[in-house]
C-alpha cells in the first residue's frame, strides 16, 4: 500500500482497475467463456449438477466482471434498465407459462406430461426444460439489476 | 366426508376450467405481478391491477359457495399425488379468509397507490402496484396451500413486497419502521421454519394433512413439544400477538395509508387463519388444549393485549397510530376466542377477523383520505373535519362505532359472539374484560369524533372532499360493517361452520 504514488492514492479504485492491462486483456478473454460455461450449466442442468439458478448467477457474475474492469457505463449500454426489468418479468413469464400451457391441455399447472401430446417423459423432458430456463433468464436479470442499484449509486 | 372430496387425476379425465380455480386463485395475482412489467403505463397498470383483484374475488366467492357444505377441493400441482407433491387444499375455513383478503385487495387496490404516489417517481408507478399483487399473491397462497413448506415461501413472498409498501410511506422514518418489521417479520418466518423443519424430521412429510396424520404417533416425543413452541412463537410474531407487537405500530402508522388499510386488514389475518390451523388443524386440540395447555398461556395475554393496546391507543396523537394501537386489542380478541378452546370461541374470533378487516381496512382508508386532502393524520389537522369532509368522515363514524361495538354493527356481532362463547365457559371474568375492554374503545373514539365534529379547525385553507376514487372504497367497507352488523346471518354461519371443520382436525378429516 506504501508502494501507491500519490496520485494513484487519489484516483478511485474504478478508475485504476480500467487502467490495468492484465485485468483488461484476461477480463476480455474470461468473459465470453464465463458466458459459455452459464449456458451449458442452464442446458446440461437436467443431466448434471447445474439448472436456472446457478447458471443464472453464473451469466450475471460474467456480466457483472465485464462492468467491474470496462466500467458500468458499457454494461448500461449494452443491457439497459428497461431490458433489465422486462427480463425479470419476462422468465417469471416462461415458468408460468408453462404451467398454463399445461392447464390449457387439461392437466394440473404444471404436469409437463401433457406438453407433448405423444410421449409424456418427452414432455416432462420440455416442461423442465422451458422452467429452467425462465428461472435463469429471471435470476440473471434480478442479478443485474442489483448490481446497477448498487454501483449506480453516487458516493456522497 | 371421504366421498365428498373431489380428486382429479390428468389421466383419467380434462380438468374443467371449474376444476382450476384453486390454482387461479394465485396464479392470476403471481402472474399479473410481472405482467405489470410489461404494461409498465400508470393508468394501464392500475387497471389491470384492480381488474385481477376483482377476478380474485370472484374465485374466493365460488370457492367459498363450492366449500360451504363441508367438501373439500384439492389441487394436486403437475399431477404428483400427496405426499409426494404440493397440494392446495380448500375447506370452508380458508375460503373464508380468501374472501377476506380478495375483497379487502379488490376494494382497497380500486382506491389507487394514494398518498404513496408521491413516493414513486414518476412512471415507475408499475413497480408500486406489482409489488402489491405480488403481496395479495403471498398472502392468498399462505391461505389455500396444503403444504406446510409453502405456507413459509408464501408468508415471504408476502412479507418481502409488504417491506417495500410500508418503506414507501411519506417520513423517513417510514424506512425504519419497514427495517423493524422485516427483522422482526424474519425471525417470526425463522422460527416457524425450525418448528417445521421439527416437524418434518418426526414425520418425513411435509403435506398437512399427512403430516397430521403421522403426528399423533409422536406427538408426545420432546422434538414435537419443541415445535409446537417455535410454530406458536413465530406465527404469533406474524400475528403480533402482545408482547410480540411491537413492530405493529410503526409499521402501520409509517405504511401508506392505503398499504395500512391492505395489510392491517389482511396481513394478521392470515396469521390468526394459520394459527388456527397450525394448532388445531396440524397439532390437534387434545396436543395443544389437554396436553400443553396453550389456553392457559394465550388467555392472559390475550387480555393483556386488550387492554394495553387500547390504552395505548387513547394516548396517541396520530390518527394512524391510534388505529395501529387498537390493532393490537382487536388481535387480542381474536386470540381470545382461540384460548377458549371451544367451537363457540373459535368461531366468535373468525367472525372478529372478518369484521375487523372490514372496521379496520374501513378506517385506514378514512385516513388516507384525510391524508390525501390534509397531508397528515395529526389529530391536529382533523379539527373540525366534520364540516369540511363530511362524507369521509361519516365512514369514520360508521367504522369507528363497529370499532367500540355499538349494537346494529358488525362490531357488536363479534364481540356479542365471544361473550356468549366466554359464557358458555363459565369465564365470567373473562367476559367482563371484554365489555370493560371495549369502554376503552369508546374512549378513543369519541377523543376523535369530538375533534372532527366539535372543534374549530385550525387553518382556514379550504379543503375539499376526498376524491370519488377513494371515497367509493371507504363507503364500500365502512358501509359492509353496518351491513354485517344489520345481517350478520352470512359471516356467523360460516364461521361456525369453519371452527367446527376446524375442531375436527385434519388429520380425522382425511382427505
Amino acid at each position: 500500500m506504501s508502494e501507491l504514488t500519490a496520485q494513484e492514492e487519489t484516483t478511485p479504485i474504478k478508475m485504476r482497475v480500467r487502467e490495468t492491462v492484465i485485468l483488461r486483456v484476461v477480463g476480455k478473454a474470461l468473459v465470453p467463456f464465463i458466458l459459455l460455461f452459464a449456458l451449458y450449466v442452464q442446458f446440461h442442468g437436467d443431466y448434471g449438477p447445474g439448472g436456472g439458478f446457478q447458471a443464472g448467477v453464473i451469466f450475471a457474475a460474467g456480466l457483472i466482471l465485464h462492468a467491474l474492469i470496462f466500467g458500468l457505463d458499457e454494461l448500461r449500454t449494452a443491457i439497459p434498465l428497461v431490458v433489465v426489468e422486462i427480463g425479470i418479468a419476462l422468465g417469471a413469464l416462461l415458468y408460468g407459462g408453462v404451467g398454463v400451457a399445461s392447464m390449457l391441455l387439461g392437466s394440473e399447472f404444471l404436469d409437463y406430461g401433457v406438453l407433448d401430446g405423444h410421449d409424456p417423459a418427452h414432455g416432462q423432458h420440455l416442461g423442465i426444460l422451458l422452467v429452467e430456463l425462465g428461472v435463469g433468464i429471471t435470476v440473471t436479470f434480478v442479478m443485474v439489476a442489483i448490481f446497477y442499484a448498487f454501483a449506480g449509486r453516487s458516493r456522497q | 366426508m371421504t366421498d365428498a372430496v373431489t380428486v382429479h387425476h390428468a389421466a383419467t379425465e380434462a380438468l374443467s376450467f371449474r376444476d382450476h380455480l384453486p390454482a387461479l386463485q394465485v396464479l392470476l395475482p403471481l402472474m399479473g405481478a410481472p405482467l405489470c412489467f410489461l404494461l409498465r403505463k400508470a393508468a394501464l397498470v392500475s387497471f389491470f391491477t384492480v381488474a385481477i383483484s376483482f377476478a380474485c374475488l370472484a374465485i374466493s366467492l365460488t370457492l367459498l359457495g363450492q366449500t360451504m357444505g363441508g367438501e373439500i377441493l384439492i389441487y394436486e400441482f403437475g399431477s404428483w399425488p400427496r405426499p409426494f407433491g404440493i397440494e392446495y387444499r380448500v375447506d370452508i375455513t380458508n375460503s373464508f379468509v380468501l374472501v377476506v383478503i380478495s375483497l379487502v385487495a379488490a376494494v382497497v387496490f380500486a382506491a389507487g397507490p394514494g398518498q404513496a404516489r408521491r413516493s414513486i417517481p414518476v412512471g415507475r408507478e408499475y413497480l408500486f402496484y406489482s409489488a402489491a399483487l405480488l403481496c395479495l399473491t403471498g398472502l392468498l397462497g399462505v391461505t389455500i396451500t396444503g403444504d406446510v413448506f409453502n405456507v413459509f415461501v408464501f408468508m415471504e413472498i408476502s412479507s418481502l413486497s409488504s417491506y417495500i409498501l410500508i418503506a414507501l410511506g411519506r417520513e423517513r422514518r417510514a424506512l425504519m419502521a419497514a427495517f423493524t418489521y422485516l427483522i422482526m417479520g424474519t425471525i417470526g418466518a425463522t422460527f416457524l421454519l425450525i418448528g417445521i423443519g421439527l416437524m418434518y424430521q418426526m414425520t418425513g412429510t411435509l403435506n398437512m394433512v399427512d403430516m397430521a396424520v403421522r403426528l399423533q404417533a409422536v406427538s408426545d416425543t420432546r422434538t414435537i413439544l419443541v415445535a409446537v413452541a417455535f410454530v406458536i412463537v413465530g406465527i404469533s410474531t406474524k400475528l403480533a400477538v402482545f408482547p410480540l407487537h411491537q413492530w405493529l405500530p410503526n409499521a402501520y402508522s409509517e405504511a401508506p395509508p392505503i398499504v395500512s388499510a391492505f395489510l392491517a386488514a389482511t396481513a394478521t389475518k392470515v396469521a390468526y387463519y394459520l394459527l388456527l390451523r397450525f394448532t388445531l388443524g396440524l397439532f390437534g386440540a387434545a396436543l395443544i388444549f389437554d396436553q400443553i395447555g396453550i389456553d392457559i398461556l394465550l388467555m392472559p395475554l390475550s387480555v393483556l393485549a386488550m387492554f394495553v393496546g387500547s390504552i395505548a391507543a387513547i394516548y396517541q396523537t396520530d390518527f394512524k397510530r391510534i388505529l395501529a394501537y387498537s390493532s393490537i386489542a382487536q388481535i387480542g380478541y381474536m386470540t381470545l376466542g382461540l384460548s377458549l378452546a371451544t367451537e363457540a370461541g373459535v368461531a366468535a374470533g373468525l367472525i372478529h377477523l372478518f369484521n375487523h378487516a372490514l372496521m379496520k381496512g374501513g378506517l385506514f382508508m378514512v385516513a388516507a383520505c384525510v391524508m390525501w386532502r390534509m397531508g397528515s393524520t395529526h389529530i391536529d389537522v382533523m379539527r373540525g373535519l366534520g364540516q369540511r369532509m363530511p362524507i369521509t368522515m361519516a365512514a369514520f363514524v360508521a367504522a369507528g362505532l363497529a370499532l367500540v361495538g355499538v349494537p346494529g354493527t358488525a362490531g357488536f356481532v363479534s364481540k356479542w359472539a365471544l361473550v356468549t362463547a366466554a359464557l358458555e365457559n363459565e369465564a365470567f371474568f373473562i367476559a367482563f374484560l371484554i365489555m370493560a375492554s371495549s369502554v376503552l374503545a369508546v374512549v378513543y373514539i369519541w377523543r376523535l369524533v369530538e375533534i372532527v365534529y366539535f372543534s374549530e379547525p385550525e387553518t382556514d385553507f379550504e379543503v375539499k372532499e376526498a376524491p370519488l376514487r377513494m371515497l367509493i372504497p371507504t363507503w364500500t367497507l365502512a358501509g359492509m360493517t353496518i351491513w354485517f352488523g344489520l345481517f350478520s346471518g352470512f359471516s356467523v354461519e360460516v364461521a361456525e361452520a369453519a371452527a367446527k371443520q376446524l375442531f375436527v382436525g385434519l388429520a380425522g378429516a382425511g382427505a
